[in-house]
């Protein structure tokens, strides 16, 4: 306490204890609900009936008919929408960055679906892809088809995939353009100045100049979008109904209807594992040094 | 790349963002016939907030519409409390292990956060929380702490230190500096995180739905019914749900950069 009224003269970078009274509410909170939930979601996933340790709930998740469709279905969703994503975003934070007039209400326009929930953008693109929807009233407006095309098809995963696939880009590329705005805001100009001197085309200012400087929020935008995508889940439910399912909507249906904690808690473990393992391959692939990401 | 080419993509991207949201709004505002009908109206012709009212009187949506504010009013009083003076310790103090604690708040990034909901709900059954606003609050906090940790920081970080100082010399203490100096300056940033933080709770449905059963927050009980409901409850329902997303992005869009920067990085 005494530390707290420390007054006339007191440095800030002094080695009193002040600091620590004020982050030890967050780490207790952190220890609260981030670490012990994790640990409890393994006990759970891994602990019997008598109490003992088991097997049977991960057993139980891998024989279910829809763990398999789940698991293929959120690892595509994964592979396909990132590298998309990154592609579509750098494009759009490049384009805003080209000197266009009216700069700012591009942008914003751009970034207008950051927080927009994955529910609302599911069903914003059901009514666009439902049968009696948006995109069928444009199609046999401009008389590409002759009636009413069912995209929602269960028996199609390939349709579905690809309508999640939109909808989770136009939601969730707004995310990695932002860190990536911020990102090109800190490079100086005088770099790409001194490249255009030495005669460098854009293209090349862009692969020897912008990119490498970009790295690290490029990285750090991969890993943050790598983990959300893993968790995609109210999309997918809110567009295909049962026709498609991820892990989390497993977790769901094995928490809520089926009653049975301990398999969404392997399923929970399961989701955890895949995203430690994609984030940790994205930060050998970057090497980030653990400065860079504490700066 | 020409001119006309810049502008060309720039409108492409511009129609692919806000098309949808114009599609929603306008089944949204036409009347549940309207809403059925095929081939759907493309231009706003018959306005009518009927399906609006269908949706807003549908037994237990008024309900859950009260929860989600309730829930994400106290996450971002619960977060802001917890996480503001570790951000302003973070930008102040170069202490020993402050590099590690920053480390650790930024590796929780790096985990979903939202599956804990699943042994959060076998916790809260003992102690007595389920299916309370508390509950549910205390979890989208832990989804918005590191978050708010990392944007106070930076919030701080911008403001000079030297006026706390210089308010010290002239007689305040720590506490009375930091009330009258450093938080005058910084309420607009730690407003802008706070309404952030706001809008995870109001987004945040995985963990809702998990943790709540009578007391659902307003994407929870959409979900639970949505596969069952008519057209028109879905789209105006979908329509509520982004307006708030649409007004925050408006409201902070100054702080955005700098925000999402700090915590990029």
């Amino acid at each position: 306490m005494r530390a707290i009224t420390e007054s006339i003269g007191s440095r800030f970078r002094g080695t009193n204890m002040l600091p620590y009274w004020l982050i030890i509410p967050a780490l207790i909170y952190l220890a609260l609900f981030f670490f012990s939930p994790m640990v409890q979601a393994f006990r759970l996933a891994f602990e019997g009936a008598d109490g003992g340790w088991t097997a049977e709930h991960f057993t139980m998740m891998v024989n279910d008919a829809d763990f398999g469709r789940a698991f293929w279905f959120t690892l595509a969703l994964v592979v396909v929408i990132v590298p998309i994503q990154f592609v579509l975003a750098l494009t759009m934070a490049l384009v805003v960055n080209a000197k266009l007039r009216g700069r700012g209400v591009w942008l914003y326009i751009f970034i207008l679906p950051l927080a927009i929930s994955d529910l609302a953008a599911g069903i914003i693109w059901y009514a666009i892809f439902t049968e009696r929807g948006y995109l069928n009233t444009i199609l046999e407006g401009i008389g590409l088809i002759d009636q009413a095309v069912i995209w929602i098809d269960p028996t199609r995963s390939g349709f579905l995939l690809g309508q999640v696939i939109l909808a989770e880009l136009w939601r969730s590329t707004a995310l990695v353009m932002v860190v990536l705005v911020a990102g090109l805001q800190g490079i100086p100009k005088e770099y790409g100045e001194a490249a255009e001197v030495f005669g460098a085309g854009y293209l090349r200012r862009l692969w020897r100049v912008t990119l490498p400087m970009l790295k690290p929020a490029l990285a750090v935008a991969l890993l943050l979008r790598t983990v959300l995508a893993f968790e995609v889940f109210a999309t997918v439910i809110a567009i295909t109904g049962r026709g498609a399912t991820v892990l989390t909507a497993e977790a769901w249906r094995w928490h809520g209807t089926y009653r049975d904690p301990n398999v969404a808690a392997a399923y929970a473990a399961l989701i955890l594992v895949l995203t430690v393992a994609a984030a940790a391959l994205i930060l050998r692939i970057f090497r980030t040094r653990r400065e860079q990401l504490i700066r | 790349m020409g001119r006309v080419g810049l502008y060309a993509l720039a409108t492409f991207f511009a129609l692919w963002i806000l098309l949808p949201m114009y599609f929603i709004t306008i089944a949204a505002f036409s009347t549940p016939d309207d809403v059925f009908a095929y081939p759907k109206k493309l231009l706003p012709t018959n306005l009518s907030t009927e399906t609006l009212e269908f949706f807003f009187g549908s037994s237990g949506i008024l309900d859950a519409l009260r929860m989600s504010v309730v829930v994400a009013a106290l996450t971002l009083l619960i977060a802001l409390t917890v996480g503001t003076p570790a951000g302003y310790a973070l930008a102040r103090f170069a202490f020993r292990g402050s590099g590690s604690f920053r480390l650790v708040v930024v590796s929780t990034r790096a985990f979903p956060i939202i599956i804990l909901s699943i042994p959060l709900a076998v916790t809260y059954l003992r102690v007595g929380i389920d299916d309370t606003a508390l509950g549910v609050a205390l979890t989208h906090t832990a989804l918005a702490l590191p978050f708010v940790v990392l944007v106070t920081a930076s919030v701080f970080a911008g403001i000079s230190e030297e006026l706390e100082e210089a308010a010290m010399t002239l007689g305040c203490t720590r506490v009375s500096a930091f009330r009258r100096v450093a938080l005058p300056l910084a309420l607009p940033g730690l407003a802008a995180a706070a309404i952030f933080t706001f809008i995870i709770s109001w987004n945040e449905v995985f963990a809702a739905s998990i943790l709540t059963l009578q007391n659902r927050t307003l994407p929870a009980e959409m979900l639970a019914v949505l596969n069952q409901s008519p057209l028109h409850f879905r789209f105006a329902g979908g329509f509520f749900l982004m307006v708030p997303s649409l007004i925050v992005i408006l409201v902070i869009r100054k702080y955005l950069f700098t925000m999402w920067g700090r915590v990029s990085r």
